[in-house]
C-alpha cells in the first residue's frame, strides 16, 4: 500500500469514529433543547385532528389513510430536516468538520441517521395516535413499520442532500420544501401503494406490496450513493 | 516602503514533499463574485516561524486565513500549504492546521468538556480525549467550567476553550485571528505561552497590534484596504511607521 492509499485508509477509519461524534453530538444536542422531535409529533398529532374534522370521518382505509398518514410524517420530516443544520451554520460546525481530517460524508451519514431516528420516534408517537384517531383494526399497523422505515431512510437521504445545499442559503426555509417534495414524489408514490394494501378496510392484504418496497429500496440505495458521491464537494467552498 | 515582489524568497521550481516551507503563496487572488478580496500576493513560510498579517479592516486577512485553512480556494495562482498544493490536496493538509478565527466553532448546547471532546474526537484522539481535553481545561483555567453549557460562559471563556479546541490536535500551523480578542490581560497572559512560538510550529497572526506584531514575528505581510500586497518579508525591514501608515496614518 502507498503512503497515499495508506493516508485515505487511514481518513476513512478516522470518519467513522467522525460520524458517530457527530451523531452523539446531534442527539445530545436534541436531548438537551427538544427542538425538532416535539415540534414533529405536536404537528402531526395538530394535523391528524385537522384531518378527522376536515374530513369529517370516523374512520379511514385503503389509499385515503395511507395519504393522510404519509403526507403528515413528510410534512412533519420538514421540520427537522429545515433544522438539521442550524448548529452547523450558526456555530461553525461545517468549518470544524471541514478542518478535521475526515471525510464529509462522516456529516452525511451522521446527519441521516439523525434524522431516521428523529422519524421512528416520530412514527413511534405518530402512528399509535392515527390508528386511534382513524383505523378500525390496527391488522395492519405492524408490518407498515417496514414500509415506514424505508420510506424514513430515503427521506433522509434526501433530505439531507438538499437541506445542506439550503443551509447557506438565505431562502432555505423556502429552498428545502420546494426542492425536496419534488425529488420525495416517488418515496410518496412508493409508501403510499405499499400501505394503502395493508390498511385496506378488510384487514392488510400483501398484494403488491413486494414490488412497491423493492422501489422504495432501490430510491434508498440510488440517493445514498449519489450522496456519498458528491457530498465532499457539497461541502467545499 | 518595500513592494511585495522584491523582498520574496525565490521560488524553487520543483518542490520535493519536505520543501521546509510551512505555505507558500504565489500570485495568489481570491474575488467573491466581482470584487477582489485579495490581489497578487506571494510569500514562502518557513516551518517554525511566525508571520504577522498587517492591515486594515477590508484588507482581506481572515479571507487569507481561511484560504491556509483550507476552508476558501484561490479564485487563481498557487497555494501550498504543509506541501500540500491547495485545493487539490487539502484533505492531506486538514488534521494539522489549527484555526482560531473570529467563532469560536464551538455548540452553544454542549458543555465545554463536550466540545472538547467532540473535536478530539473528530481529530482522531478518541482514545486520549479525555486525558488531554483536562490537561488543557486546567491550563486555561478552566476545569471548574468543564461542565457548564457554553451558551452560559463569557466571551473571555468561550475564547480560551476555542484556545483549548484550536491546540487539542497539536497543529502543525496555527492560524490566529486576533487571539487576544474578548480576553482580559489576565487570561491574555494566560493563553499567550500556550499560542507562542513552539518547535515546528508555525504560526500566523492576524492582529492590529502592531508593535506587538513586529516583535513577535519573523515576517510581515502586509495588505491594503481591497487586499493589495504593501509590503511582505522580514518584520526587521518594516518600521513601525510604515507599518501603521498601511492603516492611513491611524494609529
Amino acid at each position: 500500500m502507498t503512503a497515499h492509499s495508506e493516508a485515505r485508509a487511514q481518513r476513512r477509519a478516522s470518519s467513522l469514529v467522525a460520524l458517530r461524534a457527530i451523531l452523539v453530538k446531534d442527539l445530545r444536542v436534541e436531548l438537551r433543547t427538544l427542538q425538532s422531535v416535539p415540534a414533529m409529533a405536536l404537528f402531526a398529532v395538530t394535523t391528524f385532528v385537522i384531518f378527522r374534522y376536515g374530513l369529517d370521518r370516523q374512520s379511514l382505509s385503503g389509499g385515503l389513510a395511507a395519504g393522510v398518514l404519509l403526507a403528515t410524517v413528510l410534512f412533519a420530516a420538514i421540520i427537522a430536516v429545515n433544522r438539521l443544520f442550524v448548529a452547523e451554520r450558526e456555530e461553525g460546525g461545517f468549518d470544524a468538520i471541514r478542518l478535521a481530517p475526515v471525510d464529509g460524508t462522516a456529516l452525511l451519514g451522521a446527519k441521516a441517521a439523525a434524522l431516521v431516528i428523529y422519524l421512528v420516534v416520530l412514527e413511534t408517537i405518530a402512528v399509535p395516535v392515527f390508528a386511534l384517531f382513524f383505523l378500525n383494526s390496527w391488522g395492519g399497523v405492524p408490518p407498515l413499520a417496514g414500509v415506514l422505515l424505508l420510506a424514513d431512510l430515503g427521506l433522509a437521504a434526501t433530505g439531507v442532500l438538499v437541506s445542506s445545499m439550503a443551509a447557506n442559503s438565505r431562502a432555505r426555509d423556502l429552498l428545502v420544501p420546494l426542492v425536496l417534495l419534488p425529488l420525495l414524489v416517488p418515496v410518496m408514490i412508493a409508501a403510499a401503494g405499499a400501505s394503502r394494501e395493508l390498511l385496506a378496510a378488510g384487514g392488510p392484504s400483501y398484494d403488491g406490496v413486494a414490488k412497491w418496497l423493492a422501489v422504495l429500496a432501490f430510491y434508498d440505495m440510488t440517493f445514498a450513493a449519489v450522496g456519498f458521491a458528491v457530498y465532499d464537494y457539497l461541502l467545499e467552498d | 516602503m518595500t513592494e511585495a515582489t522584491s523582498v520574496q524568497q525565490p521560488v524553487a521550481r520543483e518542490r520535493s514533499r519536505h520543501s521546509g516551507r510551512a505555505f507558500e503563496l504565489r500570485g495568489l487572488w481570491r474575488a467573491f463574485g466581482d470584487r477582489a478580496v485579495l490581489r497578487n500576493v506571494s510569500i514562502a513560510v518557513p516551518v517554525g516561524s511566525t508571520l504577522a498579517v498587517l492591515g486594515p479592516n477590508g484588507a482581506g486577512k481572515t479571507t487569507l486565513l481561511r484560504i491556509l485553512a483550507t476552508l476558501l480556494r484561490p479564485t487563481s495562482g498557487e497555494a501550498s500549504v504543509l506541501d500540500c498544493a491547495l485545493p487539490g490536496e487539502a484533505w492531506r493538509a486538514r488534521g494539522r492546521i489549527g484555526l482560531l478565527g473570529h467563532e469560536p466553532l464551538l455548540y452553544r448546547d454542549l458543555t465545554a468538556a463536550e466540545n472538547l471532546g467532540f473535536h478530539a474526537r473528530l481529530h482522531g484522539l478518541a482514545d486520549e480525549a479525555a486525558q488531554r481535553v483536562d490537561e488543557l481545561l486546567r491550563q486555561v483555567r478552566m476545569s471548574r467550567r468543564a461542565d457548564e453549557l457554553v451558551r452560559n460562559l463569557s466571551a473571555g471563556m468561550v475564547q480560551r476553550l476555542a484556545v483549548c479546541r484550536v491546540l487539542l490536535h497539536e497543529p502543525e500551523l496555527l492560524l490566529l485571528d486576533e487571539p487576544r480578542s474578548h480576553l482580559d490581560p489576565e487570561a491574555g497572559a494566560l493563553v499567550e505561552p500556550l499560542l507562542g512560538p513552539a518547535r515546528g510550529r508555525t504560526r500566523v497572526l492576524v492582529t492590529h497590534e502592531v508593535d506587538a506584531a513586529l516583535a513577535e514575528a519573523d515576517l510581515v505581510l502586509a495588505l491594503r484596504a481591497g487586499g493589495s500586497v504593501a509590503y511582505a518579508g522580514r518584520a526587521s525591514g518594516l518600521s513601525a511607521g510604515d507599518a501603521r501608515a498601511i492603516y492611513g496614518g491611524a494609529p
